[in-house]
């Protein structure tokens, strides 16, 4: 069984213990927009058996993503991308978001676009996404 | 909830002793009995399972006391062992028609499933089987009569890389059932140590310790540094310690005392099972 948009990858060079590896990955999927509240992830046993690592450290990094509100694990049903903590993860989108946005205007400072030119642009392409 | 409870095992030989050994096996998980090679992991197994009589101390499996109520405890585990405890000169297909009757659940399906899979034939003698076959053999006949819990007695020592591997993928698919577990005996612990949650180490009969992996690795270290940084109090925080004329390597068991003292004068690594198994062995041999 495949789960949609979860990557895990673990590392044996990296410094960061396994179960950090699989909570920051997990997160970071989470908090970009890959996972979705009510999304199933896999249950700690079938992480553990996919990533060849013990089943205590997949429940450890579970427990600490519950902690941060991220994942609901349901008795019976498994474990879901919790959407408890909706506005958390719309802050850290829009902090993301935000950071593109100031790389464009850098960028378009950088070949002399004017602040007018930059929003006509951006709401011409803004509009033609739409109709698409 | 444990799936097997040891407590205060003992048995003296003229050459050695297992020594008041207390241990826990929890179900649902993983545990390694791990040591260097005579140290009494196999006696251990042999006084759970009823094949060794220990001079005191008691072993409860799946909640039921040992050795009264033996035959209902080896209906519901598995046994792999690298001793061949099957007749000989019977081919498997006759050595399983032998064992079958024996269990209530037993499931010639399964069975004959992991035949497949193990690429052993029905037809094969057992004396002619490699120690890796026999191994495989005996892991399908422990696989075969829904054991809650499977006792491996260095199960990877007459396998090839390939299958050991396919072994880690086996044992996961067992755990998939929380109410399974696995305790295995291993002195190669690069071997199944990704997939153990608990470690128990043995040593010259005694247990040194008994937990989760994750935390054991997390607080032992690897301190690697010059010569000079060491006097007769610094000596003391290592468990085991190599020294040679370009520097030392030593095992530390708590990571942050050594990173506030050395700071950057030394390298600290991440410690392995092995680096705690060997350091724990040899600086066990010269403070005795």
């Amino acid at each position: 069984m495949r789960w949609r948009n979860l990557k895990v990858i673990i590392s044996n060079a990296s410094s960061d213990p396994i179960y950090i590896q699989i909570m920051n990955q997990i997160r970071q999927s989470i908090l970009n927009g890959e996972l979705h509240a009510g999304d199933s992830l896999p249950s700690i046993r079938q992480l553990a058996k996919d990533l060849q690592v013990s089943v205590i450290t997949t429940k450890r990094a579970y427990e600490e993503l519950e902690k941060e509100k991220l994942i609901d694990s349901v008795v019976g049903k498994g474990c879901f991308v919790s959407g408890a903590n909706k506005e958390f993860i719309r802050e850290q989108r829009m902090k993301r978001l935000e950071e593109k946005m100031i790389e464009i205007i850098q960028e378009s400072q950088e070949i002399g676009m004017t602040q007018q030119e930059v929003v006509d642009y951006l709401t011409l392409l803004y509009e033609e996404e739409q109709q698409s | 909830m444990n799936a097997l409870e040891v407590r205060n095992l003992t048995k003296a030989y003229p050459q050695f002793k297992v020594d008041q050994i207390s241990l826990d096996v929890k179900r649902g998980y993983i545990t390694g009995l791990i040591g260097p090679n005579g140290v009494g992991k196999s006696t251990l197994i042999k006084m759970m399972l009823g094949m060794v009589r220990p001079d005191s101390g008691t072993v409860r499996i799946l909640g039921c006391e040992m050795p009264a109520q033996e035959v209902e405890v080896k209906q519901r585990i598995g046994v792999v062992s690298d001793d061949c405890f099957y007749y000989e000169h019977l081919s498997i297909r006759d050595m399983q028609q032998m064992i079958a009757p024996f269990y209530r659940k037993w499931s010639h399906h399964t069975f004959n499933r992991y035949l497949e899979q193990f690429e052993l034939s029905p037809n094969m003698k057992i004396e002619t089987l490699s120690k890796g076959m026999k191994v495989k053999f005996s892991l399908a006949v422990a696989l075969s009569h829904e054991a809650e819990l499977l006792i491996m007695d260095e199960p990877t020592s007459g396998l090839d890389p390939v299958f050991r591997r396919e072994l880690l993928d086996l044992l996961a698919n067992i755990l998939q059932d929380e109410h399974n577990s696995i305790i295995f005996s291993t002195h190669i612990t690069t071997d199944l140590d990704r997939i153990a949650d608990y470690i128990a180490f043995i040593n010259r009969g005694k247990l040194v310790f008994s937990e989760a992996k994750d935390s054991l690795l997390e607080r032992y270290a690897i301190v690697k540094g010059d010569l000079q940084l060491l006097d007769s109090d610094i000596r003391k925080l290592f468990v085991g310690m190599r020294e040679t004329a370009v520097g030392f390597e030593g095992l530390v068991e708590d990571r942050q005392q050594a990173a506030q003292l050395f700071g950057e004068h030394v390298i600290l690594d991440k410690a392995t099972l092995e680096d705690i198994m060997y350091y724990t062995a040899k600086g066990g041999r010269i403070h005795a």
